[in-house]
């Protein structure tokens, strides 16, 4: 069984002018230990649906449907109770900016020791001294003297693996990253990326990382989900989607980014565009939701949603005409 | 060769910390500090590094949007920076700017019709109204975007659509260089590639000189002539884009190469992952400013601060490894193709 079972998941949010379907049916899952992405650009509900797994969706105005289950336990129905318990401790997140994500007016030390003390009963000492061993772990040097440091005292890299070392602590099961290097500088992002890779062999937590950073999904991840305008349009194992993308909007990702080194080979070459932009998510749509800004287009796209279709062993994609391979039995 | 369109000499800029009840001085920020570079007519050169390390001040010193602290800007052979507030005014109409938020850098209360216009007015460039409303519907063709939507208002338009406004209104006052500062940093994947594309179009089109600021180097190599790095203030290298991610010859340049995540997975490439932070400009390190955080530095980097000299044709670097011999050098051969992934 999965660790994470995620199944139709629906999160609409109602607006003054309609509903705002900003995951609409969504399915996947995520093993025991396994490092997933989600892809997509902004508004394409990759964020929301890390949101909504932890249940950090207001209600209303959102509102959630489908099933999330954890372990064999439906999130949706736990009460709010049961869900404290489990946030922090079994899942716990990193948000992009470290600078907001911290509380100002505490110490580090104090921050990374509150989860300890609510969910696992240690004193004050315990958790000061576990959260020097965290600090040590993330790669903070002189932890003692850090702990006792206010984040203004921290540079952003520093403050992410402070936020790093707080979803740690409890040693959770499921650690979701919500574009945990996008804030931070090249040089920086290497750190933490580097830093993630060890410690998922260390802790062996399954991590669910969501970014819009194709480089940032080929370093780190194992599977990759690519959404797009509230649905999952591809799944594959990250070899298999950079290698051979089904998709026509991972396609159009992979095309529109330029890649470094191209100056080595000598040709000058355009970047591949996407046209168009993405449809409004306040109508229901219908056909594919990629129709309006896909060159393959026909009638068919147009007025049948095409279903997520196993292409090739592993390599699911939602599209007409994606190519099928012959799937050994 | 010809006089380049936008040279600047030794420029410093360094912002004053006040503090206490009296805001005394009580130190500088070290913004930029001593920077040198040109730009020839019809160039694009870009300039990179990461936060705070002072390239969108270089922008700004350029643009005047503040009094520079010490250098020069000459714009096509006048010196700028020095200039009286009322000769200087035709002067801006030759640079222009397009800013990286096109979110805030629009006026909301501006019908996309007088935004564009708004230039053409104050420079003069047109004989009367109807002049002015040609010019406005070649700058909207100019950009892609349909003719009729000049009537409509900024918060109507997407990201990439308000970006393509912000470069209409910079090409409206038809200039001969354009400062794009980190004018396509906050778009997305696919809106990025579309005003990549019109960039280099419009660069074409038009001859324009660019100096493109950002941090992101997959871009910048695709769109870029030279390619200039600023480390804490100061440029630590400046070469021809082919020569910089092939071979290059500062180790703060190699390490950020070797940062960029690239999307192949597998890629076999060498890592060099920098340890700690950058250093505050307050405070910048002695010697070298890179010495605290480079892999290969020696006794030498902490004391004495290397200067940018010409390592090969074209290709300036300010590291005291190009004093040893090439055996001892490990920036001597082609280490772009090392850090960068094969393809």
């Amino acid at each position: 069984m999965a660790l994470l079972e995620v199944e139709n998941l629906q999160t609409h949010f109602r607006a003054p002018d309609g509903i705002n379907r900003a995951v609409d049916g969504v399915n996947f899952h995520v093993n025991a230990g396994e490092t997933v992405a989600i892809v997509g650009e902004s508004g394409c509900g990759k964020s929301v649906t890390a949101m909504s797994i932890l249940r950090l969706i207001p209600e209303p105005p959102g509102k959630i449907a489908g099933s999330i289950r954890f372990n064999g336990r439906d999130l949706l129905k736990c009460s709010d109770r049961e869900m404290r318990a489990i946030r922090g401790n079994e899942i716990s997140m990193i948000f992009q900016e470290p600078m907001t994500s911290l509380n100002p007016v505490l110490t580090v030390g104090r921050q990374i020791g509150e989860t300890l003390r609510l969910h696992q009963g240690m004193s004050a000492q315990q958790a000061e001294a576990r959260a020097v061993e965290m600090l040590k772990l993330v790669g903070i040097p002189e932890p003692e003297r850090r702990v006792r440091e206010y984040p203004h005292q921290l540079s952003g890299g520093m403050r992410q693996r402070v936020m790093i070392a707080i979803a740690l602590a409890c040693n959770p099961k499921l650690l979701i990253a919500d574009e945990p290097t996008t804030a931070l500088d090249v040089t920086i992002q290497a750190q933490i990326l580097d830093l993630m890779r060890d410690l998922k062999r260390t802790v062996g937590a399954a991590i669910v990382i969501i970014t819009h950073d194709l480089g940032v999904v080929a370093e780190v991840a194992e599977r990759v989900i690519v959404m797009y305008a509230g649905r999952k349009v591809e799944e594959a194992s990250v070899e298999k989607l950079f290698r051979n993308p089904r998709h026509p909007y991972t396609q159009g990702l992979l095309g529109s980014m330029p890649k470094l080194g191209s100056s080595l080979t000598g040709e000058e070459t355009r970047l591949q565009e996407i046209p168009g932009l993405v449809p409004s998510l306040k109508r229901k749509l219908e056909g594919c939701v990629f129709a309006s800004r896909c060159s393959h287009t026909t009638d068919l796209c147009r007025k049948v949603a095409p279903a997520l279709e196993e292409k090739a062993d592993g390599h699911i994609a939602a599209c007409h005409y994606a190519m099928k391979e012959a799937v050994a039995a | 060769m010809s006089q380049p369109i936008l040279e600047v000499n030794d420029l410093k800029k360094h912002f004053p910390i006040r503090a206490g009840f009296f805001g005394g001085v009580t130190g500088h920020v070290y913004a930029v500090d001593g920077v040198s570079f040109s730009i020839e007519k019809g160039e694009t050169l870009s300039l990179v590094g990461e936060s705070g390390c002072g390239k969108s001040t270089v922008g700004k010193a350029i643009l005047r949007l503040f009094d520079i602290t010490d250098g020069q800007v000459v714009l096509d052979g006048t010196r700028i920076d020095d200039m009286p507030a009322g000769t200087l005014r035709p002067m801006r109409r030759r640079m222009q700017v397009v800013f990286q938020d096109p979110f805030s850098s629009l006026n909301p209360r501006m019908r996309v019709r007088d935004i564009l216009a708004e230039p053409i007015r104050n420079f003069g460039l047109a004989k009367d109204a109807a002049d002015i409303e040609r010019r406005v519907a070649e700058l909207m063709d100019r950009v892609r975007l349909p003719r009729d939507a000049v009537n409509r208002w900024p918060h109507e338009f997407s990201g990439g659509q308000r970006q393509r406004i912000c470069i209409a209104r910079a090409l409206a006052a038809d200039p001969d260089l354009i400062i794009c500062d980190e004018a396509v940093s906050a778009l997305d994947v696919s809106v990025k590639a579309q005003i990549v594309n019109l960039l280099q179009d419009l660069q074409k089109e038009l001859g324009l000189a660019m100096l493109f600021i950002s941090h992101d180097l997959a871009i910048v190599e695709h769109m870029t002539h030279r390619v200039a790095v600023m480390y804490l203030g100061k440029i630590v290298e400046v070469a021809p884009k082919r020569q910089l991610f092939a071979a290059p010859k500062h180790p703060y340049t190699e390490a950020l190469l070797s940062a960029v995540p690239v999307p192949e997975p597998g890629a076999a490439r060498e890592r060099i992952i920098l340890k700690g932070d950058v250093p505050s400009p307050i405070r910048p390190p002695k010697g070298c400013r890179f010495h605290t955080r480079c892999p290969y530095a020696f006794d030498r980097c902490k004391q004495d601060e290397p200067q940018l000299r010409q390592t090969e044709d074209g290709h300036f670097a300010a590291c005291h490894l190009h004093d040893l011999p090439a055996a001892e050098n490990p920036l001597a051969g082609a280490r772009g193709a090392a850090v960068i992934a094969h393809h």
